[in-house]
Protein backbone atom coordinates (compact mmCIF):
# COMPACT_ATOMS: atom_id res chain seq x y z
CA UNK A 1 0.00 0.00 0.00
CA UNK A 2 1.40 3.17 -0.97
CA UNK A 3 0.85 6.17 1.68
CA UNK A 4 -0.46 9.28 0.43
CA UNK A 5 1.21 11.97 1.64
CA UNK A 6 -1.28 14.93 2.62
CA UNK A 7 0.16 18.42 2.50
CA UNK A 8 1.67 19.32 6.19
CA UNK A 9 -0.70 21.87 7.56
CA UNK A 10 0.15 24.19 10.43
CA UNK A 11 -2.69 23.41 12.92
CA UNK A 12 -4.03 26.67 13.76
CA UNK A 13 -4.19 27.39 17.14
CA UNK A 14 -7.08 29.69 18.37
CA UNK A 15 -7.88 31.11 21.63
CA UNK A 16 -10.88 30.83 23.11
CA UNK A 17 -12.48 34.14 24.75
CA UNK A 18 -10.95 34.81 28.43
CA UNK A 19 -14.33 35.49 29.75
CA UNK A 20 -17.32 33.42 28.44
CA UNK A 21 -14.60 30.61 27.69
CA UNK A 22 -17.17 29.51 24.99
CA UNK A 23 -16.20 32.01 21.66
CA UNK A 24 -12.72 32.41 19.95
CA UNK A 25 -11.31 35.40 20.80
CA UNK A 26 -11.24 38.04 18.11
CA UNK A 27 -9.62 41.14 19.84
CA UNK A 28 -6.63 41.35 22.40
CA UNK A 29 -7.45 44.51 24.75
CA UNK A 30 -4.64 46.71 25.03
CA UNK A 31 -5.41 47.65 28.56
CA UNK A 32 -5.03 44.24 30.21
CA UNK A 33 -3.98 42.30 27.57
CA UNK A 34 -7.48 39.59 27.77
CA UNK A 35 -8.46 38.30 25.10
CA UNK A 36 -12.15 38.28 24.14
CA UNK A 37 -14.78 37.73 21.94
CA UNK A 38 -17.01 39.87 19.77
CA UNK A 39 -19.93 39.60 22.00
CA UNK A 40 -17.98 40.17 25.23
CA UNK A 41 -15.77 43.03 23.86
CA UNK A 42 -19.04 44.88 22.67
CA UNK A 43 -20.07 43.99 26.45
CA UNK A 44 -17.32 45.20 28.57
CA UNK A 45 -16.57 47.59 25.73
CA UNK A 46 -20.04 49.63 26.44
CA UNK A 47 -20.14 48.84 30.21
CA UNK A 48 -16.69 50.50 31.20
CA UNK A 49 -17.97 53.26 29.73
CA UNK A 50 -20.97 53.14 31.48
CA UNK A 51 -19.52 52.85 34.63
CA UNK A 52 -17.47 56.17 33.57
CA UNK A 53 -20.06 57.71 33.10
CA UNK A 54 -22.04 56.58 36.30
CA UNK A 55 -18.64 57.11 38.55
CA UNK A 56 -18.60 60.99 37.20
CA UNK A 57 -22.06 61.11 37.81
CA UNK A 58 -21.88 62.86 33.74
CA UNK A 59 -25.26 62.82 33.78
CA UNK A 60 -29.13 63.44 35.05
CA UNK A 61 -32.52 62.12 33.83
CA UNK A 62 -34.21 64.98 31.88
CA UNK A 63 -30.53 66.33 30.47
CA UNK A 64 -29.90 67.41 26.79
CA UNK A 65 -27.08 66.34 25.53
CA UNK A 66 -25.39 67.54 22.96
CA UNK A 67 -22.82 65.20 21.26
CA UNK A 68 -19.91 67.14 19.13
CA UNK A 69 -19.80 65.04 16.21
CA UNK A 70 -17.43 65.25 13.18
CA UNK A 71 -18.10 62.10 11.42
CA UNK A 72 -14.98 60.53 12.36
CA UNK A 73 -14.75 57.36 14.01
CA UNK A 74 -14.57 58.72 17.77
CA UNK A 75 -17.67 60.70 17.43
CA UNK A 76 -19.38 58.72 15.44
CA UNK A 77 -18.94 55.47 17.95
CA UNK A 78 -19.61 57.88 21.12
CA UNK A 79 -23.30 58.80 19.42
CA UNK A 80 -23.72 54.73 18.82
CA UNK A 81 -22.92 53.56 22.36
CA UNK A 82 -24.67 57.02 23.94
CA UNK A 83 -28.04 55.37 22.20
CA UNK A 84 -27.42 52.37 23.48
CA UNK A 85 -26.62 52.57 26.58
CA UNK A 86 -29.23 55.64 27.34
CA UNK A 87 -32.19 52.77 25.73
CA UNK A 88 -30.29 50.01 28.03
CA UNK A 89 -29.71 51.91 31.45
CA UNK A 90 -32.61 54.34 30.75
CA UNK A 91 -30.87 57.37 31.28
CA UNK A 92 -33.70 59.64 29.87
CA UNK A 93 -31.28 61.66 27.63
CA UNK A 94 -32.00 63.64 24.96
CA UNK A 95 -29.34 63.13 22.16
CA UNK A 96 -28.53 66.05 20.08
CA UNK A 97 -25.95 65.97 17.42
CA UNK A 98 -24.05 69.16 17.00
CA UNK A 99 -21.65 69.33 13.68
CA UNK A 100 -19.43 72.43 13.60
CA UNK A 101 -18.49 73.47 9.55
CA UNK A 102 -15.47 74.95 9.27
CA UNK A 103 -15.39 75.54 5.84
CA UNK A 104 -12.72 73.37 4.77
CA UNK A 105 -13.01 71.83 1.11
CA UNK A 106 -12.79 68.18 0.13
CA UNK A 107 -12.73 67.51 4.30
CA UNK A 108 -15.79 69.02 6.37
CA UNK A 109 -18.09 69.01 2.98
CA UNK A 110 -17.17 65.05 2.98
CA UNK A 111 -17.48 64.45 6.80
CA UNK A 112 -20.79 66.65 7.07
CA UNK A 113 -22.25 63.96 5.04
CA UNK A 114 -21.51 61.08 6.88
CA UNK A 115 -22.99 63.19 10.01
CA UNK A 116 -26.19 63.96 8.16
CA UNK A 117 -26.14 59.90 7.57
CA UNK A 118 -25.43 59.63 11.37
CA UNK A 119 -28.65 61.71 11.79
CA UNK A 120 -30.92 59.31 10.40
CA UNK A 121 -29.08 56.01 11.44
CA UNK A 122 -29.51 56.80 15.23
CA UNK A 123 -32.09 59.39 15.46
CA UNK A 124 -31.09 61.95 16.55
CA UNK A 125 -31.56 66.07 15.55
CA UNK A 126 -28.75 67.59 14.08
CA UNK A 127 -28.00 71.44 14.37
CA UNK A 128 -24.64 72.65 11.78
CA UNK A 129 -22.93 75.73 13.04
CA UNK A 130 -20.25 77.43 10.74
CA UNK A 131 -17.28 79.43 10.74
CA UNK A 132 -18.86 81.39 8.02
CA UNK A 133 -22.38 81.87 9.72
CA UNK A 134 -20.20 82.87 12.92
CA UNK A 135 -17.15 84.52 12.11
CA UNK A 136 -18.13 85.67 8.78
CA UNK A 137 -14.66 83.43 7.46
CA UNK A 138 -14.70 80.29 6.53
CA UNK A 139 -11.58 78.49 7.83
CA UNK A 140 -10.45 78.35 3.71
CA UNK A 141 -10.50 81.65 4.06
CA UNK A 142 -8.90 82.41 7.26
CA UNK A 143 -5.61 79.72 6.32
CA UNK A 144 -5.50 82.15 2.77
CA UNK A 145 -5.45 85.49 4.74
CA UNK A 146 -3.38 84.28 7.68
CA UNK A 147 -1.36 81.70 6.40
CA UNK A 148 -0.89 77.64 7.63
CA UNK A 149 1.34 77.89 10.26
CA UNK A 150 -0.67 76.86 13.65
CA UNK A 151 -3.97 77.17 11.85
CA UNK A 152 -4.63 73.57 13.65
CA UNK A 153 -4.17 75.42 16.84
CA UNK A 154 -6.00 78.79 15.92
CA UNK A 155 -9.28 76.21 14.40
CA UNK A 156 -9.39 74.46 17.71
CA UNK A 157 -10.18 77.75 19.58
CA UNK A 158 -12.28 78.76 16.83
CA UNK A 159 -14.18 75.20 17.15
CA UNK A 160 -14.69 75.08 20.88
CA UNK A 161 -16.24 78.67 20.60
CA UNK A 162 -18.71 77.51 17.61
CA UNK A 163 -19.63 74.63 20.10
CA UNK A 164 -20.87 76.58 22.78
CA UNK A 165 -22.23 78.70 20.55
CA UNK A 166 -24.18 75.74 18.63
CA UNK A 167 -25.36 74.43 22.02
CA UNK A 168 -26.22 77.70 23.67
CA UNK A 169 -28.58 78.36 20.30
CA UNK A 170 -30.05 74.95 21.28
CA UNK A 171 -30.31 75.99 25.17
CA UNK A 172 -28.33 73.14 25.66
CA UNK A 173 -25.27 73.13 28.68
CA UNK A 174 -24.00 69.90 28.40
CA UNK A 175 -21.76 68.93 25.65
CA UNK A 176 -19.61 65.54 25.15
CA UNK A 177 -17.06 65.12 22.74
CA UNK A 178 -15.18 62.07 21.60
CA UNK A 179 -11.67 62.54 23.71
CA UNK A 180 -10.52 59.17 24.06
CA UNK A 181 -8.02 57.70 26.67
CA UNK A 182 -5.28 58.47 23.66
CA UNK A 183 -5.77 61.68 23.13
CA UNK A 184 -6.12 62.38 27.00
CA UNK A 185 -2.24 60.94 27.40
CA UNK A 186 -0.95 62.59 24.36
CA UNK A 187 -2.46 65.98 26.22
CA UNK A 188 -0.64 64.95 29.56
CA UNK A 189 2.48 63.95 27.61
CA UNK A 190 2.79 67.30 25.55
CA UNK A 191 1.95 69.24 28.43
CA UNK A 192 5.00 67.59 30.19
CA UNK A 193 6.96 68.17 27.56
CA UNK A 194 6.42 72.03 27.26
CA UNK A 195 6.41 72.19 30.86
CA UNK A 196 3.27 73.87 30.74
CA UNK A 197 2.28 72.92 34.53
CA UNK A 198 -0.75 75.65 34.30
CA UNK A 199 -2.83 73.13 31.69
CA UNK A 200 -1.41 70.02 32.95
CA UNK A 201 -3.82 69.77 36.25
CA UNK A 202 -6.60 70.41 33.97
CA UNK A 203 -5.72 68.16 30.76
CA UNK A 204 -7.00 64.62 32.78
CA UNK A 205 -10.48 66.04 34.20
CA UNK A 206 -13.56 64.48 32.74
CA UNK A 207 -15.78 68.03 33.05
CA UNK A 208 -14.32 71.25 32.16
CA UNK A 209 -16.49 74.28 32.60
CA UNK A 210 -15.11 77.20 31.67
CA UNK A 211 -15.87 80.70 34.39
CA UNK A 212 -18.15 82.53 33.33
CA UNK A 213 -19.63 80.29 30.54
CA UNK A 214 -22.83 77.68 31.53
CA UNK A 215 -21.75 74.70 29.00
CA UNK A 216 -20.26 71.73 30.52
CA UNK A 217 -17.52 69.82 28.50
CA UNK A 218 -17.05 66.29 29.18
CA UNK A 219 -15.35 63.44 27.69
CA UNK A 220 -17.13 59.84 28.59
CA UNK A 221 -14.22 58.47 26.47
CA UNK A 222 -11.60 59.37 28.90
CA UNK A 223 -10.32 55.66 30.05
CA UNK A 224 -11.34 54.09 26.29
CA UNK A 225 -8.86 53.05 23.74
CA UNK A 226 -8.48 54.02 20.38
CA UNK A 227 -7.92 50.86 19.08
CA UNK A 228 -10.98 49.58 20.86
CA UNK A 229 -13.36 52.25 19.32
CA UNK A 230 -12.20 51.57 16.14
CA UNK A 231 -12.83 47.86 16.59
CA UNK A 232 -16.16 48.51 17.99
CA UNK A 233 -16.65 51.03 14.55
CA UNK A 234 -15.63 47.84 12.62
CA UNK A 235 -17.18 45.05 13.72
CA UNK A 236 -20.17 47.07 13.95
CA UNK A 237 -19.87 48.45 10.41
CA UNK A 238 -20.39 51.66 11.84
CA UNK A 239 -20.53 54.44 9.21
CA UNK A 240 -17.24 57.07 9.47
CA UNK A 241 -15.65 59.39 7.87
CA UNK A 242 -11.79 59.12 8.12
CA UNK A 243 -9.99 61.28 5.80
CA UNK A 244 -7.51 63.57 7.21
CA UNK A 245 -8.07 67.32 7.30
CA UNK A 246 -6.53 68.95 4.41
CA UNK A 247 -4.27 71.47 6.76
CA UNK A 248 -1.50 69.24 8.59
CA UNK A 249 -1.45 69.33 12.43
CA UNK A 250 0.80 70.98 14.63
CA UNK A 251 4.00 69.42 14.36
CA UNK A 252 4.81 68.68 17.98
CA UNK A 253 1.21 67.35 18.65
CA UNK A 254 1.88 64.86 15.64
CA UNK A 255 5.62 64.10 16.93
CA UNK A 256 3.84 63.85 20.51
CA UNK A 257 1.26 61.30 18.99
CA UNK A 258 3.71 59.14 17.33
CA UNK A 259 5.62 58.84 20.51
CA UNK A 260 3.01 57.33 22.18
CA UNK A 261 1.94 54.55 19.53
CA UNK A 262 5.76 53.69 19.57
CA UNK A 263 5.49 53.56 23.50
CA UNK A 264 2.19 51.43 23.23
CA UNK A 265 3.31 49.07 20.97
CA UNK A 266 5.97 48.21 23.48
CA UNK A 267 3.73 48.75 26.43
CA UNK A 268 0.27 49.27 26.04
CA UNK A 269 -0.84 49.90 29.47
CA UNK A 270 1.47 52.90 28.81
CA UNK A 271 -1.91 55.27 27.83
CA UNK A 272 -3.88 54.15 31.30
CA UNK A 273 -0.66 54.69 33.32
CA UNK A 274 0.14 58.19 31.66
CA UNK A 275 -3.26 59.31 32.50
CA UNK A 276 -3.35 57.86 35.86
CA UNK A 277 0.31 59.77 36.43
CA UNK A 278 -1.58 62.75 35.12
CA UNK A 279 -4.33 62.60 37.56
CA UNK A 280 -2.12 62.17 40.67
CA UNK A 281 0.29 65.23 39.83
CA UNK A 282 -1.06 68.29 41.66
CA UNK A 283 0.42 71.38 41.69
CA UNK A 284 2.61 72.88 44.77
CA UNK A 285 0.50 75.83 46.04
CA UNK A 286 1.63 78.86 44.25
CA UNK A 287 4.13 80.89 46.38
CA UNK A 288 4.98 84.68 45.53
CA UNK A 289 5.42 85.02 41.89
CA UNK A 290 8.63 84.40 40.88
CA UNK A 291 8.62 84.40 37.12
CA UNK A 292 12.27 83.07 35.60
CA UNK A 293 13.58 85.29 33.10
CA UNK A 294 13.64 82.76 29.91
CA UNK A 295 9.73 82.66 31.15
CA UNK A 296 9.38 85.97 31.29
CA UNK A 297 7.29 86.65 28.10
CA UNK A 298 4.70 84.57 28.32
CA UNK A 299 4.65 81.70 25.85
CA UNK A 300 5.65 83.87 22.59
CA UNK A 301 5.10 80.72 20.58
CA UNK A 302 1.82 79.86 21.40
CA UNK A 303 -0.85 81.74 19.50
CA UNK A 304 -3.70 81.06 21.81
CA UNK A 305 -3.20 82.13 25.20
CA UNK A 306 -5.15 80.92 28.41
CA UNK A 307 -6.39 84.23 30.34
CA UNK A 308 -6.68 84.59 34.10
CA UNK A 309 -10.45 83.97 33.92
CA UNK A 310 -9.58 80.68 31.95
CA UNK A 311 -11.23 81.52 28.89
CA UNK A 312 -9.07 82.20 25.73
CA UNK A 313 -7.89 84.55 23.56
CA UNK A 314 -5.49 84.99 20.20
CA UNK A 315 -2.53 85.86 20.67
CA UNK A 316 -2.23 89.75 19.63
CA UNK A 317 1.21 89.40 18.07
CA UNK A 318 -0.07 86.20 16.21
CA UNK A 319 -2.86 88.01 15.01
CA UNK A 320 -0.99 91.28 13.79
CA UNK A 321 2.30 89.68 12.29
CA UNK A 322 0.46 86.30 10.91
CA UNK A 323 -2.40 88.74 9.34
CA UNK A 324 -0.22 91.26 8.25
CA UNK A 325 1.63 89.48 6.75
CA UNK A 326 -0.16 87.81 4.29
CA UNK A 327 -2.39 90.61 2.97
CA UNK A 328 -0.52 91.54 -0.38
CA UNK A 329 -1.24 87.66 -0.84
CA UNK A 330 -5.00 87.20 -0.38
CA UNK A 331 -5.60 89.74 -2.48
CA UNK A 332 -3.89 88.19 -5.08
CA UNK A 333 -4.88 84.63 -4.50
CA UNK A 334 -8.19 84.24 -3.02
CA UNK A 335 -11.20 86.65 -4.58
CA UNK A 336 -12.97 86.01 -2.02
CA UNK A 337 -11.45 87.90 0.44
CA UNK A 338 -9.83 90.61 -1.84
CA UNK A 339 -11.03 93.64 0.39
CA UNK A 340 -11.18 91.02 3.05
CA UNK A 341 -7.79 90.97 5.12
CA UNK A 342 -8.56 94.07 7.22
CA UNK A 343 -12.35 92.97 7.48
CA UNK A 344 -10.72 89.06 9.00
CA UNK A 345 -7.95 91.23 10.99
CA UNK A 346 -10.99 93.04 12.81
CA UNK A 347 -13.28 89.95 13.07
CA UNK A 348 -10.52 88.39 15.00
CA UNK A 349 -9.80 90.97 17.41
CA UNK A 350 -12.91 91.40 18.27
CA UNK A 351 -12.97 87.44 19.10
CA UNK A 352 -13.38 87.37 23.10
CA UNK A 353 -13.28 84.02 24.33
CA UNK B 1 1.74 28.67 -6.81
CA UNK B 2 0.24 31.47 -6.02
CA UNK B 3 -1.58 32.60 -2.92
CA UNK B 4 -4.66 34.55 -3.56
CA UNK B 5 -5.56 36.30 -0.35
CA UNK B 6 -7.72 39.85 -0.10
CA UNK B 7 -6.28 43.24 1.11
CA UNK B 8 -8.34 45.62 2.56
CA UNK B 9 -6.81 49.53 3.92
CA UNK B 10 -9.24 51.52 6.16
CA UNK B 11 -9.88 53.79 7.92
CA UNK B 12 -7.72 56.41 5.86
CA UNK B 13 -5.11 54.33 4.65
CA UNK B 14 -6.39 53.70 1.70
CA UNK B 15 -4.20 57.14 0.61
CA UNK B 16 -1.06 54.74 -0.05
CA UNK B 17 -3.10 52.88 -2.66
CA UNK B 18 -4.52 55.53 -5.13
CA UNK B 19 -7.83 55.31 -2.86
CA UNK B 20 -8.42 52.07 -3.39
CA UNK B 21 -9.24 49.87 -0.81
CA UNK B 22 -10.13 46.51 -1.32
CA UNK B 23 -7.12 44.47 -3.56
CA UNK B 24 -7.64 41.31 -4.42
CA UNK B 25 -4.27 39.78 -4.77
CA UNK B 26 -2.44 36.96 -6.22
CA UNK B 27 1.04 36.68 -3.84
CA UNK B 28 3.45 34.50 -6.02
CA UNK B 29 4.89 33.15 -2.60
CA UNK B 30 4.81 29.33 -1.51
CA UNK B 31 1.47 28.45 0.42
CA UNK B 32 2.39 26.90 3.85
CA UNK B 33 5.73 28.82 3.67
CA UNK B 34 5.28 32.73 3.39
CA UNK B 35 4.27 34.58 6.16
CA UNK B 36 2.33 37.76 6.75
CA UNK B 37 6.28 39.50 6.24
CA UNK B 38 6.44 38.45 3.66
CA UNK B 39 3.12 39.42 2.53
CA UNK B 40 3.29 43.41 3.82
CA UNK B 41 6.76 43.04 2.22
CA UNK B 42 5.40 42.40 -1.14
CA UNK B 43 2.76 44.76 -0.27
CA UNK B 44 5.15 47.61 0.09
CA UNK B 45 6.75 46.81 -2.95
CA UNK B 46 3.49 46.49 -5.30
CA UNK B 47 0.96 48.46 -4.21
CA UNK B 48 2.06 51.75 -2.68
CA UNK B 49 1.69 53.79 -5.14
CA UNK B 50 3.97 56.34 -4.49
CA UNK B 51 7.04 55.51 -2.44
CA UNK B 52 7.38 58.53 -0.58
CA UNK B 53 3.88 56.51 1.48
CA UNK B 54 6.15 54.17 2.69
CA UNK B 55 6.29 55.51 6.20
CA UNK B 56 2.94 55.59 6.47
CA UNK B 57 2.59 51.84 6.47
CA UNK B 58 6.56 51.53 7.49
CA UNK B 59 8.23 51.93 10.19
CA UNK B 60 11.34 49.92 11.94
CA UNK B 61 10.79 47.31 9.17
CA UNK B 62 7.47 46.21 10.37
CA UNK B 63 3.67 47.33 10.43
CA UNK B 64 3.52 50.98 11.71
CA UNK B 65 2.44 51.31 15.62
CA UNK B 66 -0.98 52.85 15.35
CA UNK B 67 -2.36 50.91 11.73
CA UNK B 68 -4.52 47.69 13.53
CA UNK B 69 -4.24 44.25 11.59
CA UNK B 70 -6.75 42.01 11.62
CA UNK B 71 -6.08 38.55 9.83
CA UNK B 72 -9.83 37.36 9.01
CA UNK B 73 -11.06 39.99 10.67
CA UNK B 74 -8.57 38.74 14.06
CA UNK B 75 -6.32 40.71 15.97
CA UNK B 76 -3.27 39.49 14.54
CA UNK B 77 -1.66 39.45 17.91
CA UNK B 78 -4.11 36.44 18.15
CA UNK B 79 -2.61 34.96 15.54
CA UNK B 80 1.24 35.43 16.03
CA UNK B 81 1.90 38.64 14.58
CA UNK B 82 4.39 39.00 11.07
CA UNK B 83 5.05 35.36 11.78
CA UNK B 84 1.29 34.37 10.60
CA UNK B 85 1.54 31.33 7.99
CA UNK B 86 -0.66 33.10 5.04
CA UNK B 87 -3.31 31.23 3.00
CA UNK B 88 -5.86 31.20 0.08
CA UNK B 89 -8.58 33.20 1.01
CA UNK B 90 -7.60 35.19 4.05
CA UNK B 91 -8.81 38.66 4.33
CA UNK B 92 -5.84 41.42 5.80
CA UNK B 93 -7.46 44.34 6.91
CA UNK B 94 -5.16 47.25 7.83
CA UNK B 95 -7.02 49.96 9.79
CA UNK B 96 -5.42 53.54 10.28
CA UNK B 97 -6.17 54.52 14.13
CA UNK B 98 -4.49 57.71 13.65
CA UNK B 99 -6.67 59.43 11.05
CA UNK B 100 -9.29 61.94 12.05
CA UNK B 101 -11.11 61.66 15.39
ZN1 LIG C 1 -16.64 35.76 25.16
Amino acid sequence: MTEERLPVRKVKVTALCELCHGRKAVMKRPKNLQKLCKECFYNVFETEIHNTITDAELFKPGDVVAIGASGGKDSTVLASVLKTLNERYNYQLKLVLLSIDEGIKGYRDDSLATVKRNQAQYEMPLEIVSYKDLYNWSMDEIVACAGMRSSCTYCGVLRRQALDRGAAKLGINHIVTGHNADDVAETVLMNILRGDTARLEKSTTIVTQSTGSPIRRSKPFKYTYQKEIVLYAHYKKLDYFSTECTYAPEAFRGTTRELLKSLEAIRPSCIMDIIYSGEHLTLKPKKKKITPKYKNQKKVNDEVEVNADGSVSLNKEFKDAGLEMNRAKVSIENNASIDGAAKLSKTLEQLSF
Amino acid sequence: MAIKVKVEFLGGLDVISSGVREHKLSVPLEEGEATLKDLVDYITKTIITDPKDIPVFIEDDTVRPGILVLINDTDWELEGGEEYVIESGDVFTFTSTLHGG
